[in-house]
């Protein structure tokens, strides 16, 4: 039987090649999607096949990879992807956002500050933002080419006719260096802000819809408005019941059947770091430290 | 003639050479103006400087139709040498190139020559990779564009002189373009198709 | 007191444990080898094989064993293998017409050259279960002659020599054969690309496709030309060596749909063709296929588009079973975030929602 034997990062050269190359066109082109030949790879489409592809094409011995799905270190699928770059490429992983040099993300941007020399790969299912307006390729690829997104704005504001407001809460489209209107993946809105005059460089990757599309840094990208209906990121109004942050995104947790519930921090990272400084909320349990023991054999170190 | 054997050899370790080499050029590609160090050896033949070797052998295959200056064409070993490391289709008509190799920037034929993309398809365009004199001293230039925080200095000794005036068709394609890869030895500096230059003189 | 949920790693592993153990199942009852898989279940390794791209039986057999019979599992751990194999070139064109035939049906022509071959075949079966196939069955060993020499010309060549049917389109010497998994779709899609996506395409997808063909959503007037399923040569021209080589024989199911003719003022009419091909024994697949290839055509040939079958950017970008499993599946994945920011807006719009409707007395008070 033909055992098979696999490349450093799994994919073989000529892939690598191909995938770099519509990278640097990316990057060249803000906001624009490059079509690739995304591989079939050993995990389902939809899964993050193109941001592993892109963590693939990019990824060398001396980096240092993070993996986050919600937010989250620990989510079944981030465990996942990490241990696969932790098994074809040998990679040093971590949890801390600061220490990454490449962060694969699902549908989060992290809430500390991202830096000059580290690289967000953002798994994207989607990467058409018209694609919900006209389903053809052929229609909204020629929109793009004549900058006409007169459809985005009439459908936003068929929304605002009808709710009151842009009924658009995550995979909110913006517009990047003023030329392409771009789906950020399902990020909630609340993470928008965070893309522009990002010092680090972005880069999506959508395996089975075949597209990488990317943000440089410090680009400016805007979400899409109106002056008498302003983009507003959204938070639930509360501080994280575990650190008792203010600023970051909530994941809302069901305690009960009657109608209890509280709010923590997505970013788990953040959350705990913040905990490990001595912030507290509402309802932390055992200081920090007896928790991180306990802890310690489910954590991956790579 | 040389035989193949004679020809200078390719990266040592195919796989992270090719992957160091390339974040290089990613960084490159993605702070304009920034000049990016190309660590990994490589022969490189005749005139061919490393840092071009090196992106050549990381980016360039049977999929990339390549374009060469005069003074490459006329050079049968590194003709030789690309087409046995890279397998990439040396090509006449330059509008088709994926890349194009510039050894002597007196030879570069107008910008419009090249692949410039469609309004669909912008991606579809020539990389054009310049060996230059300096990418450390000489003139200054001002850069601005996505990928620049506020505004980047290069300092370069760069032929054509005018090449950042020559670049401007950019400004007007956009979408469509030309991407530049200078190279001066080891160092590399991108020049995308959104950076806009201006030429302090000092 | 609330601590995060975590573990999720030992969880993941615990899980595979568990998936090893339901496929083994019954431990007194003895372990299923590839051979059996490969003999016995053989057209669902011709499936596997089909959709999966690959022509490889023993490992279309153990990705079977290995997804526990879900043959779009099985496809998928295929085609992940597949994508790491290295890419030599492309064969020769194989050459149908010097198939060596186990079966052969013509519904267009009562008799034709070679005859009709009914081989294995369910056709006539009556679908009664039988309960001696339950254990211990021994079938009769199966009525043999000698192998015919007589030639099976193709029903749509003997069809092609009165210039009753359009010619099959000869590719230009150097055309590159065009392979949607090593570059990216773009459409409109010529015909090659068109027929490798239904190639691989799912069997049941097509089967939807070609039906809704039948019934009036892009009607081509379809006959079933020629069916035929037996063994091919495979050749490939090394660059270097100068001839082509032989690299073995595979088997293969091909249907030619003879379909709704064609004619212009300058043109003489005559039918079109609707192709189909797939590895191993794959009948129903390939009548679909021809079905829809043909549906596919209708923009060169001059026909209006308006049923999803003859759709082309429809069809090739949902006809992908390991595409369009992956993503209906990924909506198991958590979604907890962008749910979460949906349910804000949502509670907000229903609060704006009550402030609005509410009684004029509420509202008063209120005040």
């Amino acid at each position: 039987m033909n055992a098979p034997a696999y490349n450093f990062a799994y994919l073989d050269e000529q892939t690598k090649r191909m995938i770099r190359r519509a990278i640097l066109k990316a990057i060249a082109i803000p906001g624009y999607q490059v079509p690739f030949a995304s591989r079939e790879m050993p995990m389902p489409y939809g899964w993050g096949t193109g941001g592993v592809q892109v963590t693939a094409a990019i990824l060398g011995p001396q980096d240092v990879l993070k993996v986050i799905d919600q937010g989250s270190d620990d989510t079944t699928n981030a465990i996942s992807i990490r241990k696969f770059f932790a098994k074809t490429a040998g990679v040093a992983t971590t949890t801390s956002t600061e220490e990454a040099s490449v962060i694969q993300t699902r549908h989060r941007i992290p809430e500390a500050a991202l830096h000059a020399n580290q690289v967000l790969v953002y798994q994207v299912p989607i990467p058409e933002p018209l694609r919900f307006l006209e389903p053809r390729e052929t229609e909204t690829r020629r929109m793009h080419a004549l900058a006409e997104y007169g459809l985005m704005h009439v459908k936003l504001y068929e929304d605002i006719a009808r709710f009151g407001h842009i009924a658009t809460a995550y995979a909110y489209p913006v517009k990047v260096n003023a030329r392409y209107v771009m789906d950020p993946s399902p990020t909630p809105k609340f993470d928008n802000p965070k893309m522009d005059n990002c010092p680090a460089l972005q880069l999506f990757g959508a395996g089975r819809e075949k597209r990488i599309y990317a943000i440089p840094p410090y680009t400016q990208v805007v979400s899409l408005d109106f002056e008498d209906h302003p983009f507003e990121p959204y938070r639930f109004n509360a501080p994280c019941a575990l650190c008792g942050a203010e600023n970051s995104y909530l994941d809302e947790i069901v305690t009960d059947d009657k109608g209890s519930r509280m709010f923590v921090c997505s970013d788990s990272d953040f959350c705990e770091g913040r905990q490990a400084e001595g912030h507290h909320g509402a309802l932390s349990a055992a200081p920090y430290k007896d928790k991180a023991q306990g802890e310690a054999q489910g954590k991956d170190n790579g | 003639m040389t035989t193949i054997a004679e020809l200078p050899p390719g990266f040592a370790d195919k796989v992270l050479s090719a992957q160091s080499t390339f974040r290089s050029v990613m960084s490159a590609m993605a702070r304009p103006g920034s000049v990016q160090r190309i660590v990994p050896m490589a022969g490189a033949p005749g005139m061919m400087m490393r840092g071009t070797a090196a992106i050549a052998l990381t980016l360039f295959d049977h999929d990339t139709p390549l374009w060469l200056d005069a003074r490459m064409t006329e050079s049968s070993d590194m003709v030789k040498w690309l087409k046995f490391h890279t397998g990439a289709p040396v090509i006449q008509d330059s509008t088709i190139a994926s890349f194009a190799l510039v050894s002597d920037g007196a030879l570069l034929p107008p910008l419009e020559r090249f692949a410039l993309g469609t309004s669909e398809y912008p991606d579809r365009s020539t990389t054009v990779i310049i060996q230059v004199e300096s990418l450390d001293a000489g003139p200054s230039y001002e850069l601005r564009g996505p990928g620049i925080d506020g505004v980047a200095t290069l300092q370069a000794s760069i032929k054509p002189s005018e090449l950042f005036e020559r670049l401007r068709f950019n400004e007007t394609l956009f979408p469509r373009g030309v991407d530049v890869v200078l190279v001066a030895g080891d160092a590399v500096v991108a020049i995308s198709r959104t950076t806009r230059v201006v030429n302090k003189g000092s | 007191m609330y601590v995060a949920v975590k573990g999720g790693e030992r969880a993941i592993e615990n899980a595979h444990r568990l998936l090893a153990d339901a496929r083994r199942g019954d431990r007194s009852v003895p372990e299923v080898t590839l051979d059996q898989i490969s003999e016995q279940l053989g057209l669902a390794v011709d499936r596997v094989m089909s959709e999966g791209s690959l022509y490889d039986r023993e490992l279309a057999a153990l990705a079977i064993k290995q997804a526990r019979g879900d043959l779009i599992e099985a496809i998928f751990l295929v085609r992940a293998f597949r994508a790491t194999l290295p890419r030599f070139g492309a064969s020769e064109p194989v050459d149908t017409g010097a198939m060596r035939v186990q079966r052969r049906v013509s519904s267009t022509f009562k008799d034709i050259p070679g005859g009709q071959i009914l081989g294995p075949t369910f056709d006539y079966t009556h679908r009664l279960l039988d309960p001696a196939l339950a254990e211990g069955f021994v079938p009769e060993a199966p009525a043999v002659a000698e192998p015919s020499t007589a030639p099976t010309p193709r029903v749509t060549d003997i069809l092609g020599r009165d210039g009753l049917i359009e010619p099959s389109p000869q590719a230009e010497a150097g055309d590159s054969v065009g392979d949607l998994t090593r570059e990216p779709l773009n459409f409109p899609a010529d015909r090659d690309l068109r027929l490798q996506n239904l190639a691989r395409g799912d069997e049941g997808f097509l089967l939807a496709m070609g039906y809704s063909t039948q019934r009036g959503y892009g009607r081509n007037h379809p006959f079933a030309g020629e069916i035929r399923f037996g063994e091919v040569e495979v050749e490939f021209s090394a660059e270097d060596v100068g001839f082509a080589v032989p690299l073995g024989a595979i088997e293969l199911t091909e249907c030619q749909m003879v379909n709704q003719f064609k004619g212009s003022a300058t043109e003489a009419p005559c039918f079109t063709r609707g192709y189909g091909l797939a590895f191993g024994q794959s009948e129903r697949k390939t009548m679909s296929m021809a079905l829809v290839d043909r549906a596919l055509r209708a923009r060169e040939l001059g026909e209006e588009v308006r049923a999803p079958a003859q759709d082309e950017e429809f069809v090739m970008s949902h006809s992908d079973n390991v595409q369009a499993t992956g993503f209906v599946e990924h909506l198991k994945l958590p979604h907890y975030v962008d749910f979460q920011s949906e349910l804000g807006l949502l509670r907000k719009l229903r609060q704006e929602f009550a402030e609005t409707n509410a009684p004029d007395a509420l509202k008063e008070a209120a005040e």
